[in-house]
């Protein structure tokens, strides 16, 4: 008998994502109690004072791109789905939900990270910026715009993420080689494999070329 | 009726006239070299700052009142009976509104559907799912083809036999071929199975109308129609009554074709809880359940004679589907290269894994490493330049060009001669052959509507996989309107706009682009109609250009388009136009052709793409712009099949290991080279744009250059894909 043909012997094990989650849910069964490091601006509690969060949903508040805003959420809910499902900020993408294709990568105090992996609760206190916070349609971050004009998205869906990736590491070094933006999104994936655009969108919001006007963009209307 | 055109066919060099018969109604197909104003300059894709700024609507963000989240069980056993279900307890849970066990009790594989719920969040979703106990009777399965085979084997489909219908061909003689041969070469050559790792997993949000008797259905999908018709047929409703939105799509390569399971769960959750349902997979499930390229194990043979001439080629192949078929790899081997004597003969092999589906140029990028590789076996043995072996083996005029072009902008003749490097990390470089047949269907129909403030609509019921659809529509529309490209709006993505085709095949440009251009010009002639008392002149005196309808034999006599469509009766005037049957044009297939180089660490045993140069030909390039977006794609898959991409299957447990975004490796920013490439024009003359696709074409040849650089770098073939470090220093003899 060969190997793969006889009877499995038992089903799959747990993957480290659903670890995760599921050591989140027994903690949310037992009322989560977590000490969470205080950040600037925010009320510290007490030495030896614990936070008591859930199960049930609790009243956070979040910094979203420079507004309050006031959530129900479970404890478990991941800043990801916070964005998406309880604030309609659907420009910020689930992917690979591991942190390993940086699709979802907003900025916390100015640094990328991946949404999926921060839970809503631990954002308390930090600068969140989207991808709906850096710019508009109208009104584009030379990012951006860069990336339209140098075609450096193709299905668009690893684009928000490649953006914020990129836009922060202009941010670390205006003057960021491609080298450096190659490192920066080292950890976004693109299927369509638009990287190399990606570079020449990143040169080109480090020095942007005056407007062509053979280059016509439009800016289409959402229907 | 019908009326005769002389065009120009051909390309640079070689080009001749011939007469072809095209409608009356239909425009004159743009010439071989005429001076158009916005079709072939670089265009930034019109739906581009949507996406930069995430304000791109695609499936996954749509979000609608009450709407439910809908997640889907699947079966952890790779091959079950399902003796019975118990919902009782996910029914139960707070904010579950609906608990559906699927119909299917045969499990064939480990992904597949069992049963599905939805529910206020996602997380109540996936915590219900956790509830459904399933009584599962497990069966012997089996994972390998040989075992598969064998007559003891478990078999997928009950009675049925695991090895599907026999394809074979054959040309000449191929025994004796191998006979008359010089040298001739043997090897088996094998492949993974690919996952196409679309971003945005399949699904989709389904909502029906209280009666129950109209479905609306938003999903990721590369056909708005076939999904449609599908659906239609699957909830016995007439297709009318079916309406398939898809605005923005994340991603398909071939994986999202016709009615899903996971759209019909969603509707099927979406009537049972009377409100409207999303289903969006996650991660694994996309990589498990929902299609793959097949693997493939090829065993060619090669014979050529003295003066370098291929005197036979012979393949037996066999890949495995999973559940699903299409393991074929013999097209490439059938047609690239002349040769008298061709035998092929291809095999799939039923086992208990994910179903295959349509993957990027499917069976041609396995086929073309296996031929290329051994092409290069070939021409070490009977000591014949690599390029110099195509070259004599070649008849495509158009190939022969573009090798020479490659040549000269890799740098063939210094690279391949220059001296290997002796220390740990060898150069290598190679050369493969693309081949496709992307000229268009008829069948789409395109309707272009002007306002009367000026601005022009075009509203066809096809879809935007990344390739910039939108773009290349507004593109022609505004050309033949005599438009800056920023006065058109694009609309597709809907059943509610005329048929058009699933964007499959490398379909989408050639043929929708001239039903939209067809329109285009049945508009511009109504508003010829409009303009031509105004300007003293017959309609049929008028042209467009930069904004103006103008009198032909004098342009200042002109009025603003803006202008004409002020005096549109009522709102909007709107044409139609179809796309017509291909004309007898100049060649149906593709060319192309791409060179690679590669560093090997001899060490290690890594592999890194240095430069690539892709020569390809399209007829016309609409936008070189996107059109280069399409091909650095195409080569990046193909970086991603030569070197990484495995679905790695448990053989204890008949369960994918690597279901994730990690353990699944992809190419990435890291692993991009320098790529430079070349459209080479060619006039096809078998539309009024002369438009081919590119999105396949661009991806054939590219694992197989990098396979034949891997060769050439360290001087022993590796003939398994993916090219991993122990591979190379297994070939090494280092392992």
């Amino acid at each position: 008998m060969s190997r793969d043909d006889r009877k499995p012997r038992k089903p799959p094990g747990l993957s480290r994502r659903s670890f995760i989650k599921g050591a989140g849910a027994v903690a949310a069964a037992a009322g989560l109690v977590r000490v969470r490091p205080a950040s600037a601006g925010e009320k510290r509690l007490p030495a030896g004072v614990v936070e008591k969060l859930g199960p049930e949903a609790a009243t956070i508040e979040l910094n979203i791109n420079g507004k309050p805003a006031t959530l129900e959420i479970e404890p478990r809910v991941t800043l990801l789905n916070a964005l998406r499902e309880h604030l309609g900020l659907t420009g910020t993408k689930l992917v690979c939900d591991r942190g390993a294709c940086g699709a979802c990568t907003v900025h916390l105090d100015g640094k990328p990270v991946t949404s999926c992996m921060v839970l809503a609760i631990d954002a308390r206190g930090h600068q969140i910026t989207t991808i709906e916070g850096l710019g508009t349609p109208s009104n584009m971050h030379p990012v951006q715009a860069a990336f339209v004009e140098t075609d450096a998205l193709q299905c668009g869906f690893c684009t928000p993420g490649m953006v914020m990736s990129v836009a922060a590491a202009l941010e670390r070094n205006p003057a960021a080689t491609t080298d450096e933006i190659k490192h920066a999104t080292a950890g976004n994936i693109c299927r369509c494999g638009t990287y190399p655009h990606v570079f020449a969108a990143a040169l080109r919001a480090v020095k942007p070329e005056p407007a062509r006007s053979a280059r016509s963009v439009r800016v289409a209307k959402d229907a | 009726m019908s009326r005769r055109v002389t065009l120009t066919l051909g390309f640079a060099g070689n080009t001749r006239y011939a007469t072809v018969v095209i409608p009356d109604d239909e425009p004159t197909p743009w010439q071989w070299g005429e001076r158009l104003s916005v079709v072939g300059k670089p265009m930034a894709r019109v739906d581009g700052p949507l996406k930069a700024a995430g304000a791109a609507r695609y499936t996954y963000d749509i979000e609608l009142p009450g709407m439910l989240y809908g997640a889907i069980l699947r079966s952890p056993w790779p091959h079950a009976r399902i003796r019975d279900i118990d919902l009782s307890a996910a029914q139960h849970l707070d904010g579950v509104r609906a608990v559906l066990a699927l119909e299917d009790r045969e499990i064939r594989f480990a992904g597949q559907e069992v049963a599905a719920v939805a529910a206020v969040s996602s997380e109540l979703a996936d915590d219900a799912l956790k509830l459904i106990k399933v009584d599962y009777q497990t069966m012997r399965f089996v994972l390998n083809m040989d075992r598969a085979m064998s007559d003891s084997a478990p078999r997928v489909f009950g009675s049925g036999s695991n090895v599907g219908k026999t394809s074979t061909s054959s040309v000449g003689d191929v025994a004796r071929g191998l006979e008359l041969a010089a040298n001739t070469t043997e090897a088996t050559y094998t492949t993974p199975v690919q996952t196409h790792v679309c971003l945005e997993t399949h699904g989709a949000v389904a909502s029906f109308n209280p009666a129950g008797d109209r479905l609306t259905v938003w999903c990721s999908t590369q056909g708005v129609f076939s999904v449609r018709d599908d659906l239609a047929v699957y909830f016995s409703l007439p297709p009318d009554n079916v309406r398939v939105v898809c605005e923005f799509l994340g991603g398909g390569f071939g994986s999202k074709f016709g009615a899903t399971p996971e759209m019909i769960v969603a509707a099927r959750l979406a009537r049972a809880a009377g409100v409207p349902v999303k289903v969006m997979l996650p991660r694994g499930d996309e990589h498990r359940s929902t299609g793959n390229r097949p693997n493939s194990e090829q065993k060619v043979k090669l014979g050529v004679d003295r003066d370098g001439k291929l005197t036979a080629i012979d393949l037996v192949a066999r890949g495995s589907g999973g559940i699903g078929g299409g393991a074929g790899s013999a097209a490439p081997f059938k047609s690239v290269y002349r040769c008298a004597n061709i035998r092929t003969e291809e095999r799939n092999i039923y086992t208990n894994a994910g179903p295959a589906s349509p993957m990027r140029a499917p069976g041609w990028p396995q086929g073309c490493f296996a031929l290329e590789l051994a092409m290069d076996e070939m021409a070490k043995k009977a000591r014949i330049d690599r390029l110099e072996f195509r070259r004599l083996n070649n008849d495509n005029p158009v190939r022969a060009a573009e090798y020479e072009i490659g040549a000269r902008a890799f740098g063939w003749a210094e690279k391949n001669s220059s001296p290997k490097s002796s220390g740990a990390i060898k150069r290598g470089v190679g050369v493969a052959s693309a081949q496709w047949h992307a000229v268009g269907v008829s069948g789409p129909e395109a309707q272009v509507i002007a306002h009367r403030d000026g601005g022009v609509e075009v509203r066809v019921g096809t879809q935007d996989i990344g390739t910039g659809t939108r773009t290349i529509l507004a593109i022609v529309a505004a050309e033949e309107l005599g438009l800056p490209v920023d006065r058109v709006k694009s609309e597709i993505g809907d059943t509610r706009f005329l048929f058009s085709v699933p964007s499959g095949g490398s379909l989408t440009a050639p043929s929708n682009t001239p039903a939209v251009r067809q329109a285009a010009a049945h508009l511009k002639d109504k508003l010829f109609r409009i303009a031509a008392p105004i300007l003293g002149a017959e309609p049929d005196d008028l042209e467009t250009s930069d904004g103006f309808i103008r009198v032909r034999t004098n342009p200042s006599r002109a009025l603003a388009f803006a202008d004409v469509c002020k005096r549109i009766p009522g709102d909007s005037i709107s044409a139609q136009g179809e796309r017509v049957p291909n004309y007898a044009g100049f060649r149906t297939d593709q060319a192309g052709c791409q060179f690679a180089e590669v560093e090997v660490d001899t060490e290690t045993g890594i592999v890194r793409v240095t430069h690539v140069v892709a020569v390809h030909d399209a007829g016309r390039i609409i936008d070189p712009l996107t059109a280069r977006s399409q091909v650095n794609g195409g080569i990046l898959m193909g970086i991603g099949f030569a070197l990484f991409e495995d679905r790695r299957m448990d053989p204890q447990l008949g369960i994918m290991v690597n279901p994730t975004m990690d353990d699944y490796k992809l190419p990435g920013s890291l692993d991009v080279p320098r790529i430079d490439v070349t459209f080479f024009e060619v006039a096809n003359g078998i539309t009024n744009t002369g438009v081919m696709g590119l999105g396949e074409v661009s991806h054939v040849a590219s694992t197989a250059a990098i396979a034949c650089a891997v060769y050439d770098a360290i001087g022993v073939p590796v003939r398994s894909l993916p090219i991993t470090p122990d591979r190379v220093l297994a070939a090494l003899g280092h392992a």
